[in-house]
């Protein structure tokens, strides 16, 4: 008898919990964004401060009243430089944990790996890196800087001062190879040639024979490509026979921050065009350092994904707080009115609705021989241009596919 | 450009992809020669060494010693791990090959844990020598030479000291050595030491030369095992000459089509050689001489 009350009793205050804890949800369901970044393997050196980047937006917006009254909740996996990791958790996070929106992605392979899951399961990503261009995908903004950002104006800028021969080593994979076929098209552009091209297979670390090449080119200077921390041996070794050509790259100093980790004089005259480096001395990118490394004290260095990724969760606030909703297709309505802007630690950048691609302000960081970092030019607002030029157009038509120079998007 | 600028230049390419190749096989070759393990965890206890060489590089030891300190902990890591795990796995071979791929797994990610994602590096001393228009690392040259001090000394602890002849007795006949008052369980040991001692070896003399990551050690796996897979059971008659062949293919290779073909060509040279010669090199020299 006494049982049975109890029982009773037990059943009636657990509905009660129930139904307060479902109120109580209702009223704040958070925002649920999936994390899937590389924080083991070849990549996390560049990719394990982008997931810093993510939680510190997220503190920073939970305790300001979150994203419309609503918490931002990240779902945070290590996708561990391995592509198959990215097909797993890129399904976890669309299916079981139905995320609102997800943050993925490092290597140009990885991306690639995830963008048809995220397209076949109508999700919603961000990739919050720089990268060869031409992702002309409506499930996908695009927060990082691409080639006609990062190459129109950091090779004329190396021709003018060095000379118009120009040779190409290159990490031998879709973003080694499309990117390097930007060099080659710019070069061609302004009156220079190719003295030599190389692609380096990902994960080889020995460079001598590579560098040989090079002394044999004689070229006026070198556009280094290379990818991942095997790869990054080449500096060094390069260093060590005395090759002394200046370096252009758009991965190196603002990912891996290499002039820090390598012993000067290594990175000697390297020029890396980048939205974000932590030694930019603006106002707005002090005080995103300085709150970077409150919460972080131990983060080697913030670099341009870091950045990229914080930006990319305050554009998301703004933007569902704008579509008051976070379904996909509103939020595009949002970004197709074009002024989907905001003030960034780098300067103000925008997306461009034709292909979902961020406006940038590009800096050009010179490394010194005891590897200080300074910045010879500066180009503000620099646009995603070639993408909507060439015929991508995301208002309108959604091909979900990537172009490049070469593979255009069909004409109409 | 004269003739003897490339002759130069090949021979240069040469010994430095022999010493890579070298290098890097041997402890893996002592280890699977003499006891016939498997160790997966190699590339491990070259990362080891590099991490230990570069520390105390950086508080301040002169980088010979510094290598030494790196082959020295990695060989009492080693001893370690064989007392703890490999030990026990003796006569069950296809075990220690996964219970290696777990250290190995455990070394990266705990490294990655505790010491962080990189490693500030050492520098490359010594600086460069020129050769007709091109010029060249020396301490490249100190590593092939290193490399052939390894082979020789390696040579010389077998055939011609004590330890050398009880292991070779212990590897024959195990309980016959036994049975005449070896302590075969010591030298197993110290062989196992021995190996994961010339993989920190080899972690210590690349040390400046590379990238400091917890991954680090697998930049140098595919060149071990295939040095060893070609050159078979026996550290001197498998890997030196495989050491050289495979140097031969990969750095022309290399020079005329790039590093893609270079690759392409080694493991093409492996499929060949496995093929002609199942048993390695080795297996063939031997069979020859008797």
């Amino acid at each position: 008898m006494t049982k049975n009350v109890l029982r009773g009793l037990r059943a009636v205050a657990l509905t009660g919990t129930l139904v307060l804890a479902t109120g109580a949800a209702f009223a704040q369901t958070p925002i649920k964004l999936g994390v899937l970044e590389d924080q083991s393997g070849d990549f996390a050196v560049a990719t394990i401060g982008k997931v810093h980047a993510i939680q510190l937006a997220a503190e920073e917006i939970n305790k300001a009243g979150g994203i419309d009254g609503r918490p931002l909740e990240l779902i945070t996996y290590d996708t561990q430089s391995d592509n198959t990791r990215y097909q797993e958790f890129m399904r976890r996070v669309l299916q079981r944990d139905k995320v609102d929106v997800v943050f993925a992605g490092f290597s140009s392979a990885s991306r690639e790996a995830y963008r048809p899951i995220v397209d076949q399961f109508n999700g919603f990503a961000f990739y919050n890196n720089q990268y060869e261009g031409g992702v002309c995908d409506g499930h996908m903004i695009v927060t990082g800087a691409v080639p006609e950002q990062q190459f129109s104006t950091l090779i004329p800028y190396m021709m003018e001062k060095y000379g118009k021969n120009v040779y190409t080593l290159a990490a031998d994979y879709n973003f080694g190879q499309i990117s390097a076929e930007w060099v080659r098209n710019i070069v061609k552009e302004n009156g220079g040639k190719m003295a030599g091209e190389e692609f380096i297979p990902l994960g080889v670390s020995q460079f001598s024979q590579s560098i040989q090449n090079i002394q044999k080119a004689k070229p006026d200077f070198v556009v280094t490509l290379l990818v991942g921390t095997a790869q990054a041996s080449y500096y060094e070794q390069a260093a060590s026979a005395n090759v002394s050509l200046p370096m252009a790259s758009s991965v190196n100093v603002g990912q891996g921050y290499e002039h820090k980790r390598f012993k000067p004089p290594s990175l000697k005259d390297m020029y890396v065009t980048t939205n974000y480096i932590e030694e930019i001395d603006t106002p707005a990118s002090k005080a995103f350092y300085a709150k970077f490394k409150a919460k972080f004290p131990s983060e080697p260095y913030v670099n341009q994904e870091a950045e990229n990724s914080y930006l990319a969760v305050y554009l998301y606030k703004q933007m569902v707080e704008r579509a008051k909703s976070t379904k996909r297709e509103d939020i595009r309505k949002v970004i197709a009115v074009g002024d989907v802007c905001m003030d960034a630690p780098e300067g103000k950048v925008c997306i461009d609705p034709k292909s979902q691609h961020m406006s940038h302000t590009i800096y050009l960081a010179k490394v010194g021989a005891d590897h200080s970092i300074s910045f010879p030019k500066v180009w503000e607002g620099i646009k995603p241009y070639w993408l909507g030029d060439a015929g991508c157009d995301l208002t309108k038509k959604d091909p979900m596919a990537q172009y490049t120079p070469s593979n255009p998007p069909p004409k109409p | 450009m004269d003739i003897a600028t490339h002759i130069f230049s090949a021979l240069y390419q040469f010994g430095d992809a022999f010493a890579f190749l070298v290098l890097s096989a041997c402890g893996l070759a002592v280890i699977f020669g003499m006891m016939g393990v498997i160790n997966l965890a190699h590339g491990e206890f070259i990362m080891c060494g590099a991490y230990v060489t570069a520390s105390t590089a950086h508080v301040g030891l002169p980088l010979p010693l510094a290598i030494m300190a790196g082959a020295i902990v990695a060989a009492l890591v080693g001893a370690l791990v064989e007392l703890v795990v490999i030990r026990h796995l003796y006569d069950r071979p296809l075990d220690t090959i996964v219970a290696t791929w777990g250290l190995s797994l455990i070394a990266t990610q705990g490294t990655l844990i505790l010491v962080g994602s990189s490693m500030a590096g050492v520098g490359t001393p010594f600086g460069s020598f020129q050769v007709g228009e091109y010029s060249y690392s020396i301490y490249r040259l100190v590593l092939f030479a290193s490399a052939l001090g390894v082979l020789g000394g390696l040579y010389m602890l077998f055939n011609w000291t004590r330890f050398g002849v009880l292991a070779r007795a212990t590897i024959q006949v195990p309980h016959m050595a036994a049975a005449l008052g070896v302590d075969t369980r010591l030298i197993y040991s110290l062989t196992f030491a021995c190996g994961a001692g010339l993989a920190g070896l080899a972690g210590g003399l690349y040390a400046p030369t590379m990238t400091l990551v917890p991954t680090m050690g697998a930049t140098f796996i595919m060149e071990a095992f295939v040095t060893v897979v070609i050159g078979g059971a026996d550290v001197f008659l498998g890997t030196a000459p495989a050491g050289a062949v495979l140097a031969v293919v990969k750095s022309v290779m290399t020079s005329w089509q790039g590093q893609l073909f270079g690759q392409i060509g080694l493991l093409v040279a492996v499929i060949i050689v496995v093929r002609v010669l199942p048993k390695g090199i080795s297996g063939f020299l031997l069979r020859e001489r008797t």
